[in-house]
């Protein structure tokens, strides 16, 4: 596999009382595509950070390539996506991607940074006239335009609607598939499942899982089945099913599941009479939780 | 090494030309900066200078009061485009978090800075041009070939502690109080060292003060460019109080610059 062109060792990150980043430790060698999942604040950005040496780490070590991320010579082999970055306003597309692809030893031509990222109509366009969208795009291009070793893109489908994400996450696939090593930060594990070989979970400043996105699934995959019975039922009445968890509130029943046909059939079986019928995704906050609550028991 | 080696970083020389150009057409095409800066020196000169361009300066002087006001409003002009431009672009930029994209790459904070400083020095030309080119034409300012080189590259040379005055309020200011904070500390000071009425009008206290501003300093420069007679220091004075003026404000830039830098990266 070579050397690894990510290494965080024993990193911690404290922001005052705040512990954002607690004893991190990953490698990541090359070619790979992995996926940064955690809840919001969880401390995927200040990993992130850490790694693009735009944080200093509080102890532990972060190298890009073997060497120090501030170092120019690492820096010109990546291409970075940041969430919230600004750009300036009063460029053209064209300008500020010709721009970029100046500060690095072997850009791609503008015209294909452009193309990759789905900008040619506004190829003309002034950067302040761009749609939330297109402004993401155009970080993409900022991104790729060096022709980086390693990608990073920090959250990049935030504010996208369903057809943009889908358009995006394939752009990135292609890019990744002429065996350039992309590491992205999301919240959706659909995003992490579609593109990564591999998952880094963080919650709370903590590493808790690093494996496979079906892995990553059949552990926080599950849905929430609520209801409003008749009776009120006691824990008698769910022996035996197959529950990752419960909630019984008077009449008003919460359960999660990884597999809420069986569950069904078998309360209808049972004889429980339900009003109110919700099945529904459970929320990724929760699945952490039950997570974080796994990887402490363990 | 039969493989070709690819160069680990890219050419700097290439990197400051786009760069500087970039820089350019940013400020350039922002109305609000690029009227004010080219515009208003020329718009004080025609409120101000052209009622009595014509006429001298004094009983016995030669230069008259348009060649006078000529030079004060071309250091006034040079100036504020550097405390301006650069001083409110950059608290504009970091407001707006274009930093944070611009560290992620591998451009050299010093080929952002010095394309920013060679960008405003662009505007500071073509704003002084146009002042110059007003003067002579609408206040009939007529000047020798050495004195019009004297006061353009002494207005020029002048405006360099303001490059480092700027880029200190860039880092020192919010984005919000970057305006009001540069103009209340440019403005003022541009009166009270006699740029717009002859000092002997302003109040002793000011009087007294005076010397020790950069403009104050500038000001005996431009005008003795011209041919006005100016204060009991000789020029030597003068130029030495710039080059002070020019280290002093780019130790304070570069402190600004750490503490803000250290701020983000702690």
């Amino acid at each position: 596999m070579g050397d690894p062109v990510v290494e965080l060792k024993g990193v911690s990150k404290r922001y005052g009382s705040v512990l954002a980043l607690d004893n991190v430790s990953f490698a990541i060698a090359p070619g790979e595509v992995v996926a940064m999942l955690g809840p919001n604040g969880a401390g995927k950005t200040t990993s992130i950070s850490v790694i693009l040496g735009s944080r200093k780490p509080t102890s532990g070590t972060a190298r890009l390539f073997g060497l120090d991320p501030r170092d120019l010579k690492a820096r010109s082999r990546i291409g970075v996506m940041l969430q919230e970055s600004g750009v300036p306003g009063m460029l053209r597309v064209r300008e500020i991607v010709d721009l970029f692809a100046s500060y690095y030893p072997s850009p791609l031509p503008v015209a294909e940074s452009i193309r990759i990222a789905g900008l040619e109509e506004k190829a003309g366009a002034l950067v302040k006239d761009l749609s939330g969208g297109q402004r993401q795009r155009l970080y993409l291009a900022l991104a790729i335009c060096g022709n980086p070793d390693v990608l990073f893109l920090d959250e990049p489908t935030v504010g996208m609607d369903v057809e943009g994400r889908r358009n995006f996450l394939s752009q990135i696939a292609s890019y990744a598939s002429r065996g350039r090593t992309v590491v992205l930060t999301t919240h959706y594990l659909e995003e992490a499942d579609q593109l990564a070989q591999r998952v880094i979970v963080i919650d709370h400043g903590k590493l808790i899982a690093d494996s496979t996105p079906a892995e990553i699934k059949a552990r926080v995959a599950g849905k929430h089945v609520v209801f409003t019975s008749s009776r009120t039922l006691s824990e008698a009445d769910l022996a035996g099913l197959p529950l990752t968890g419960h909630q019984l509130d008077d009449h008003r029943v919460k359960l999660l599941t990884n597999d809420p046909e069986t569950v069904l059939r078998e309360l209808f079986g049972r004889g429980i009479d339900m009003t109110n019928l919700e099945v529904a995704g459970a929320d990724l906050e929760e699945a952490f939780l039950a997570m974080t609550h796994h990887a402490e028991k363990a | 090494m039969a493989a070709a080696v690819r160069p680990s970083t890219a050419a700097l020389g290439p990197m400051l030309v786009k760069q500087t150009w970039a820089e350019f057409i940013k400020l350039f095409r922002v109305p609000a900066f690029s009227t004010t800066s080219i515009v208003l020196p020329s718009m004080f000169y025609a409120f101000i200078g052209l009622g009595q361009a014509r006429q001298p300066l004094g009983p016995h002087i030669a230069t008259t009061f348009g060649a006078y006001f000529l030079a004060s409003m071309a250091l006034y002009g040079v100036a504020n485009v550097m405390v301006l431009g650069f001083g409110i672009s950059l608290a504009n930029e970091r407001g707006q978090k274009q930093d944070l994209l611009m560290q992620s790459t591998p451009l050299p904070p010093v080929v952002y800075f010095v394309a920013k400083a060679l960008s405003a020095l662009a505007i500071a030309v073509i704003a002084l041009l146009v002042l110059c080119v007003f003067a002579a034409v609408a206040g009939g300012v007529s000047l020798s070939a050495s004195q019009w080189i004297a006061l353009t590259t002494r207005s020029m040379l002048c405006s360099i502690p303001f490059i480092g005055l700027g880029f200190a309020l860039g880092y020192l200011a919010s984005p919000n109080s970057a305006p009001a904070v540069t103009n209340l500390i440019y403005l003022p000071t541009a009166f009270a060292s006699g740029l717009f009425f002859p000092l002997s009008l302003l109040p002793k206290f000011l009087q007294n003060v005076a010397p020790y501003l950069p403009l104050y300093r500038g000001a005996q420069l431009v005008w003795d460019a011209v041919g006005v007679p100016v204060s009991s220091d000789p020029l030597s004075t003068d130029w030495l109080y710039m080059a002070g003026f020019t280290v002093a404000f780019f130790v304070l830039a570069v402190w600004a610059y750490r503490r803000d830098q250290g701020r983000k990266f702690n």
